[in-house]
């Protein structure tokens, strides 16, 4: 079984390549897409050709601006170092993926009930054709099940080793090409075009290929385009301000002051934040369809969570004994464990496993059955006879009353009530045609949830609970799971008219769901989480799918999302608020023959202008390489209230960008100096 | 320095008392409820209204809108530009006065209909009566009312739901006019008049001073124009040493109402904002955020001014009473600060002292003022508007860093938004980077400057500053009315007024089209101390990192050499 790792950020597998692909990058019809690496590559440009024309002139100060010129260009490697590495993890991840896609044998079929088959290359399937898939056959490609049940081992797919069940009608129907059939057959309807299964997909989106930029990130493009503009006319009047303040700066130190000024942390770092936010979701085990909806995630403001498998665990449990008067707890555990021994169904079982809990070192009493009466669904009743010819019962209220020959008594009564009123199933449990008690069913929720919901509220989201059950029932669980609020007795109906009606109201849903019906829901709904194990339609109409099928995973979704726009917003702030330090730095340097007086404003008191300069171009470069990591990771997230992150990334990443280079200029300015390379 | 702050304090107090149940009726106005006025004025709204065939309920997409207010404004340009140019053979004019050439009538024309008011030429020795009260008065009143006008526009547009229209431009002009600005002029020229302000019709009088000459002093309707040069932020004065004179503003009280005046409907349009929006915290934070601005401008000037100047000292100098060139004894230093940040706050540049003569950080707090796009206060209308532009990109970049796309008031701030308020932000830039680029180094351009050194350079940023931040004040220094200079100051009027008004209003048409998501716990909060720090933080570094290395050039070059003995 294919163990799930994740790849280290410096994996040799990535950086390697990745050195090399940033070269390729530096082409300017690649860089035409950033606009703020564009600019920084043209001036890398001509400060190259400035430098040139200086050493071929042999004038003075040729080897600041040899070195100005070269780490311009580092600056632009180490932003397509940044991209590269992404996209290079990305690859990572798709290598492994792509292993189980290799062609494979298909046994094609001419008609469903064709006897024989003959056998084709898995790459020559059409959508529409018919497959038979057996023992230890690989999946050839995408498609639905119309005939048989298999279990498959989907591992290779999910990272998860048990096998599952995959069979024909119903919302368990579909299967993914390279998935291993490890019992039984199937006939498989293909769906997929050869290069664009689902296998495909999720290799190009990990590869980067496919990336188009999403809605918000073009947004901040533009933000950060106009910001270029603004800095471009700065840089280029100053010129004729200086000239009429008497003096002249070569064209070299206004490059330099040009591309520190520029955004160039977050433009170099903005593609590789997008391309590690994808990953994230497929180290997740999800795949996006596209960009937004990842973006559309930290967005959601409403989480329709279907009741079972998500809050509560499904099946329903033994919660409590209630017994009626004159009756010991003892003996009705020890009637309810004895009723239920052959009672395979869950609920059976968690019966058997609540009593023995509750009897702690009593004897198994397994022995003492005479004759065990197995549950059935037409009697809802399960029992047994004891050696001494003892009958004991268990089930259903109105059966077990009708077994027994009598009418509920008013205490029995009150606590069957109480216990449907509470969400639960009450089951009675009868001795010699007398009712012992009432076993209380419940769904259980799952532990830790509340406080799962609560971290959500914390963030703004609601969480709406989507059930089949009726209202009461519902409203217990609600109360219990802490969501806030529930759909009871849903149909795909009601779920789609509930999506229309909160976005109605301006809020963005997310919901996930498996079935056929749930496509238009899906579709609907601004996040729709397809669970991998759903119909094609259900796949077809959600934009995100969970290859885990854990419906659970919306709630990591959206925390992908979010963390994904605070990354952007916090290197954002960061650029911008470093621009304050390098104006210190810079300009004094570039002043200093005008007014030699402005040299107060020299507060880093930097080596010389030289050296001043050098270091914060330096500082510009190595800052991208720095936050590579803080990039492809993403900023640390912990669910908060929007004031409370807002506070806390603005010290961190906007006072901190106040803060850092100054203290990098100057620590790199003393070793500029040190090493006397000015 | 204590019975300075005081004031300060005082001015502060009134401004907001005031400003907030004027906020209100500018609401009641603007969402064409019945008004106090209603009752008088809404059947003369209505026959204007008529006469000019507008229904007051057909609303205008953006487009449309901005359509309007373009032509208007096209309209009162060519209209004052033929007044000027024609008042020669034009009746009401006694004193024989010549047509203005063509660069001076463009820059007059354009100066007034962009609610401007540089004073390229010489007030009372230029002008017909005719070009006064048919030309420029009228402007007064309606470029002012056009500012409104646009900002009640472009407010709706932020609070609509999922609406096409703005609102109407000619209705909200007349009723801009109508219920604000006409009965406001008119007690404020009550007030003047009581105070001592000449309003007649005599030309002047002539005097015989203490020394026995004769003097000669010009009187006139000055109260009523006083009374909207102060309100509509539009500050060309009837005389031209404008609010320092005596006629002018004669008294103590007439000179804290005239400073109150400037700030008043600028300051109401924040409440006014809080209260279309049903939420008057999202009005008060950005009132905060303006007011925190303005104090520390104000700081910083008189600071300046009060320190008296440091190259005096060895000299026998007096300067107990701080930096007294240019400024009214009256005043004194604490007025005189008062009134400069104010004026430049707002976009009005009415003066009562002669900024020229500040201190160099004393002169850069206004000139920062009117860089960042007067938008501390600002002009009516189009400091709220303009502040909008910085309130979405605010809300851009810090939204972002809650985890959520970007929103305001419940609309996502998308592309679209961020490129039109890019487009809003290289305004500035432009006008006074650009233009001022070009008139520190063009021959034609640099006899118009008085000094040398980085006191030259002030000189021109700060007319630039003023042109394109549609303020109109100016170093007296600076002799602008040149072909040169009145062509490229009418060019960047132009531009501070118009390239902020159509990207705003298809912001505003944008927006209105769009759902408004209810806040929640994730949203970010656009009210409290931490938006409001965040704005102003915004606006001072994008403000700085776009101007510091002029300014550093300029009034902080003057400043360091001054305190190193240095002088040019």
């Amino acid at each position: 079984m294919r163990t799930k790792q994740d790849i280290s950020l410096f994996d040799r597998r990535v950086t390697g390549p990745a050195f090399t692909a940033a070269f390729a990058k530096l082409a300017p019809r690649a860089m035409a897409r950033n606009p703020v690496m564009f600019v920084t590559e043209v001036v890398a440009t001509l400060s190259t050709l400035l430098f040139l024309r200086d050493l071929a002139l042999g004038a003075d100060g040729v080897a600041i601006s040899g070195q100005i010129a070269a780490w311009l260009w580092f600056t632009v490697y180490f932003a397509n170092f940044a991209e590269a590495m992404a996209e290079g993890r990305g690859k990572a991840r798709a290598d492994t993926l792509r292993a189980t896609q290799s062609e494979t044998p298909a046994r094609r079929l001419a008609s469903l009930a064709a006897e024989t088959h003959e056998v084709v290359s898995s790459r020559s399937l059409k959508p529409g054709d018919l497959v038979l898939v057996a023992v230890d056959d690989l999946v050839p490609a995408d498609g639905e099940i119309v005939e048989g049940i298999a279990s498959v081992d989907e591992s290779a797919i999910t990272g998860e080793s048990a096998p599952v069940i995959r069979e024909a009608g119903g919302d368990r129907s579909a299967v993914t090409g390279g998935t291993r059939v490890v019992s039984d057959w199937i006939k498989v309807r293909v769906t997929a075009k050869p290069g664009e299964s689902f296998l495909d997909r999720m290799i190009a989106m990990v590869e980067g290929a496919e990336r188009q930029k999403t809605p918000n990130e073009i947004a901040l493009n533009i933000l950060l385009a106009g910001m270029t503009i603004i800095f471009l006319i700065v840089v280029v009047t100053l010129q004729p301000f200086i000239v009429h303040s008497g003096a002249f700066v070569p064209v070299i130190f206004l490059v330099a002051l040009l591309v520190t000024l520029i955004p160039t942390t977050i433009g170099g770092l903005l593609s590789a934040i997008g391309i590690a936010g994808m990953d994230r979701l497929v180290k997740a085990n999800v795949i996006a369809k596209s960009g937004r909806a990842v973006e559309a995630a930290g967005d959601v403001d409403v989480l329709l969570l279907d009741k079972t498998g998500t809050i509560t665990f499904g099946a329903r449990m033994a919660d409590a004994f209630e017994t009626l008067p004159g009756i010991a707890p003892r003996e009705m555990a020890e009637a309810a464990l004895l009723a239920s021994l052959s009672d395979e169904t869950p609920e059976g079982r968690s019966i058997v496993d609540f009593a023995r809990r509750q009897l702690a070192r009593m004897p198994d009493g397994a022995d003492r059955v005479a004759e065990a009466i197995p549950f059935s669904a037409n009697t809802r009743i399960s029992g047994a006879t004891l050696r001494d010819g003892t009958a004991l019962r268990k089930g259903a209220a109105d059966a077990i009353l009708a077994w027994c020959g009598t009418t509920a008594a008013p205490e029995l009564r009150a606590l069957v009530e109480a216990i449907a009123r509470s969400g639960g199933t009450p089951l009675l449990v009868a001795r010699d045609k007398r009712v012992l008690g009432v076993v209380h069913l419940k769904d259980i929720v799952k532990p830790g949830i509340r406080e799962r919901f609560a971290e959500l509220r914390r963030m703004g989201v609601r969480t709406v609970m989507v059930t089949g059950d009726n209202p009461l029932t519902a409203a217990a669980i609600a109360a219990e799971a802490g969501v806030d609020d529930f759909l009871a007795e849903a149909t795909p109906e009601r779920k789609l008219e509930l999506i229309r009606r909160e976005q109605a109201e301006g809020k963005l849903v997310a919901m996930c769901g498996d079935g056929s019906n749930d496509a238009p829901a899906l579709a609907q709904a601004d996040v729709g989480v397809a669970m991998n194990t759903g119909t094609p339609a259900a796949k077809e109409a959600g934009n995100l799918i969970d290859l885990d099928s854990d419906p659970t995973k919306l709630i990591e979704i959206v925390l992908v999302g979010k963390q994904l726009l605070i990354s952007r917003g916090a290197l954002t702030t960061f650029s911008i608020a470093n621009d304050v330090a390098k104006y210190f730095a810079i300009l004094p340097a570039l002043f200093v023959t005008a007014y030699p007086a402005l040299d107060a404003l020299d507060v880093m008191r930097l080596g010389s202008p030289g050296s001043a300069i050098l270091s914060a171009v330096i500082f510009n470069a190595l800052v991208i390489i720095a936050l590579i990591p803080l990039a492809l990771r993403g900023v640390a997230y912990r669910p908060a209230s929007a004031a409370s992150l807002l506070r806390r990334n603005l010290l961190v990443y906007g006072v901190g960008g106040l803060i850092v280079p100054f203290l990098g200029i100057k620590a790199i300015d003393i070793i500029v100096n040190a090493a006397g390379i000015v | 320095m204590a019975p300075d702050i005081l004031q300060f304090i005082f001015y502060a107090v009134v401004v907001t008392a005031l400003a907030w149940p004027l906020g209100l009726h500018l609401a009641a106005v603007y969402e064409g409820r019945p008004t106090v006025l209603s009752p008088v004025l809404a059947p003369v709204e209505r026959g204007i209204l008529a006469l000019a065939g507008i229904r007051a309920g057909q609303g205008q997409h953006w487009t449309r809108y901005a359509l309007s207010v373009l032509a208007f404004s096209l309209g009162s340009v060519l209209l004052l530009y033929a007044i000027l140019r024609l008042q020669h053979l034009l009746p009401f004019n006694p004193q024989g006065f010549a047509a203005l050439s063509p660069d001076l009538a463009f820059n007059t024309a354009v100066s007034f209909a962009t609610n401007t008011n540089w004073q390229a030429y010489g007030g009372e020795t230029a002008l017909s009566s005719l070009s006064q009260m048919t030309g420029l008065t009228v402007q007064n009143f309606v470029s002012a009312g056009a500012g409104m006008a646009v900002c009640a526009a472009v407010i709706r547009g932020f609070l609509a739901r999922e609406q096409k229209v703005l609102g109407n431009f000619w209705v909200d002009l007349t009723r801009s006019v109508l219920y604000v600005l006409l009965p406001l002029a008119i007690l404020m020229t009550l007030f003047l008049v009581w105070q001592g302000v000449p309003q007649n019709l005599v030309a002047s009088v002539t005097a015989t001073t203490v020394e026995g000459a004769q003097q000669t002093i010009a009187q006139g309707p000055a109260a009523s124009q006083i009374a909207i040069k102060q309100l509509g932020t539009n500050g060309g004065g009837y005389f031209n040493a404008n609010s320092a004179v005596p006629y002018e503003n004669p008294t103590p009280l007439s000179n804290l109402v005239e400073m109150v005046s400037l700030l008043l409907i600028p300051a109401a349009f924040c409440f006014m904002f809080g209260r279309m929006a049903r939420d008057l915290r999202q009005g008060v934070a950005i009132f905060a955020a303006m007011g925190v601005l303005f104090l520390a401008a104000l700081a910083l000037t008189y600071g300046s001014e009060i320190a008296g100047n440091p190259a005096f000292a060895p000299l026998p100098v007096e300067q107990s009473a701080g930096n007294m060139e240019g400024k009214e004894v009256r005043f004194g230093v604490g007025n005189s600060a008062l009134w400069a940040t104010a004026t430049t706050a707002a976009s009005n540049g009415s003066v009562n002292s002669m900024h020229d003569s500040f201190m160099p950080l004393g002169a850069l707090a206004p000139m920062l003022l009117m860089q960042v796009g007067e938008v501390v206060f600002g002009g009516v209308g189009s400091g709220f508007y303009g502040m909008l532009s910085f309130v979405v990109l605010t809300v851009f970049l810090a939204g972002l860093m809650v985890g959520r796309t970007p929103e305001y008031l419940g609309k996502k701030i998308e592309a679209r938004e961020v490129k039109l308020a890019v487009i809003a932000f290289l305004v500035m830039p432009l006008g006074v980077l650009g233009l001022g680029a070009l008139a520190a180094v063009l021959p034609v351009s640099l006899a118009s400057v008085q000094d040398a050194g980085p006191h030259g350079l002030s000189e021109i940023l700060y007319a630039y500053s003023s042109a394109t931040g549609n303020n109109g004040s100016a170093f007296a220094g600076f002799g602008a009315g040149t072909p040169y200079h009145n062509t490229m100051l009418g060019l960047a009027m132009l531009l501070g007024r118009f390239v902020y008004i159509v990207p705003m209003l298809a912001m505003a048409g944008a927006l209105a089209g769009k759902k408004a998501a209810p806040a929640s716990s994730g949203t970010f909060p656009t009210h409290g101390p931490l938006f409001v720090t965040l704005l102003v933080a915004v606006i001072l570094i994008l403000g700085g990192l776009t101007f510091f290395p002029a300014l550093a050039l300029g009034p902080i070059a003057e400043h360091v050499s001054m305190l190193a003995g240095q002088t040019f």
